[in-house]
């Protein structure tokens, strides 16, 4: 348990960092920001108490926020994240996740590629929109879903398979 | 009240997103109208403090180009300094720049964030109150507008950036007193336009556009940047402008704050103005 508040922490703290730091300034064809920092939210322990992991998940937006002035736009979507993190998980991988069974790093690259995918593509959808707040520019909204979710999905997995080295 | 309560735990989930997808929504419909004050915003010492640190690094690879910008900037000013030198020496002029102080008084800040892909932009600028800088002061470069001040702490202040879809202030032609309405649509940093210039106005691609000094931030004739394309609106009254700005606002390294002293001024006489009515 112990050891779990610590990792979690461990990774919180780096994954805002490198966001705020690193991934904010990237700009990739003038406008592509990817948003790697919700890789918290997605391998938060399945296990863990719901309540517990709305607030958490709020408060890692909010601190995005805080740091690029963007009001509340990271929270709502983390916060979307985290209360359909559950419908994702059952679509990917069945009801057996409901047993704790399903560890992330035991799962096979295709699954794991459908999960982080869905959820980014959510997290964006949701940001964009409460970024752009005009429902008028509703294709600059979806192309920029489309082509910074892709750049996120791809470094979330990378950072996914990176650091989770344990095996069976 | 059994069933309430039982009702209330039930779906204690469900309340806890609904109530903090509330606060975020609050939040962020606060962020898109500036004149609300904000609760988040990175003027604090946390993110002040991670930015600055920052910054103080990557300053090392722009040095060049900030010397670059100083050396320009210093060369104009010699040169504009010589010429009232000529004006207040000759003998057949009246030396109207020795016998009033100036309005506005330049403070120098650092930038230390600078986003420019977002369609509101803020920049956080490391000077604070205990500079002596408070909210709607306006802030420049040496080459053109860059927004205002929208939030102070001690040591850290925000700016509304020029790119911001919030942003909104009055700009006119150098060669004429015509007056259009400058803002940003949100997509290119390079490009903002100019709504409502008079169809009277002689639009020429290539002309310069400049603050027109009719709101208490810019002083009058501050650089924006050159018309690139026109086009008369739908009521064929009004032209539309797009502007190719002077700034390079994706890189901006050190900025000057604009105190208007007679703005405390300007400020009364307009409430009191307005109270009469």
């Amino acid at each position: 348990m112990k050891n779990s508040v610590l990792i979690n922490s461990v990774r919180f703290l780096s994954l805002v960092l490198a966001q705020v730091l690193i991934f904010n300034n990237i700009d990739f064809m003038g406008y592509i920001n990817p948003y790697p920092y919700m890789l918290f939210i997605l391998v938060f322990p399945f296990n863990a108490n719901r309540s517990l992991y709305l607030i958490l998940a709020f408060l890692t937006g909010l601190t995005i926020d805080m740091f690029g002035n963007s009001g509340g736009i990271h929270a709502a979507a983390c916060l979307v994240v985290a209360y359909f993190r559950p419908i994702a998980l059952r679509l990917t991988f069945g009801v057996s996740y409901e047993y704790n069974a399903i560890k992330l790093p035991n799962v096979s690259f295709y699954e794991r590629l459908v999960y982080i995918s869905s959820l980014v593509f959510v997290h964006h959808l949701v940001l964009f929109s409460l970024e752009v707040f005009n429902i008028s520019n509703i294709i600059y909204i979806l192309k920029k879903t489309l082509f910074t979710g892709i750049f996120t999905s791809i470094l979330c997995l990378m950072f996914n398979i990176l650091f989770s080295s344990r095996r069976e | 009240m059994q069933q309430i309560i039982n009702f209330l735990i039930r779906n204690k989930n469900f309340l806890l997103f609904a109530f903090l997808f509330f606060i975020s929504l609050v939040f962020t419909i606060q962020s898109h109208s500036y004149h609300k004050s904000k609760f988040v915003n990175s003027a604090n010492f946390l993110s002040g403090g991670v930015y600055e640190s920052l910054s103080n690094m990557q300053d090392y690879f722009n040095l060049k180009t900030y010397n670059q910008q100083l050396l320009e900037e210093n060369a104009r000013l010699r040169e504009n300094e010589s010429k009232l030198y000529s004006i207040t020496n000759s003998s057949d002029s009246l030396s109207i720049y020795n016998t009033t102080e100036s309005q506005f008084k330049y403070i120098p800040a650092r930038v230390l964030e600078n986003p420019y892909s977002k369609t509101d932009n803020i920049i956080t600028l490391k000077a604070g109150k205990r500079d002596s800088i408070f909210p709607e002061m306006g802030v420049i470069t040496s080459q053109g507008i860059v927004g205002f001040i929208e939030k102070t702490s001690t040591k850290y202040s925000t700016v509304l950036s020029i790119l911001n879809t919030n942003f909104k202030t009055s700009a006119k032609l150098r060669a004429s007193d015509h007056y259009g309405t400058l803002e940003w649509n949100g997509q290119d940093p390079n490009i903002m336009t100019v709504i409502d210039m008079q169809e009277q106005a002689h639009v020429k691609i290539g002309d310069t556009i400049e603050t027109s000094g009719q709101s208490a931030i810019f002083p009058k004739g501050i650089p924006i940047g050159t018309i690139e394309n026109f086009e008369l609106d739908n009521s064929k009254n009004f032209y539309t402008l797009s502007v190719r700005l002077f700034n390079d606002m994706t890189n901006l390294g050190h900025v000057y704050i604009i105190k208007n002293i007679d703005k405390e001024e300007i400020r009364t006489l307009e409430e009191n103005n307005t109270n009469e009515e």
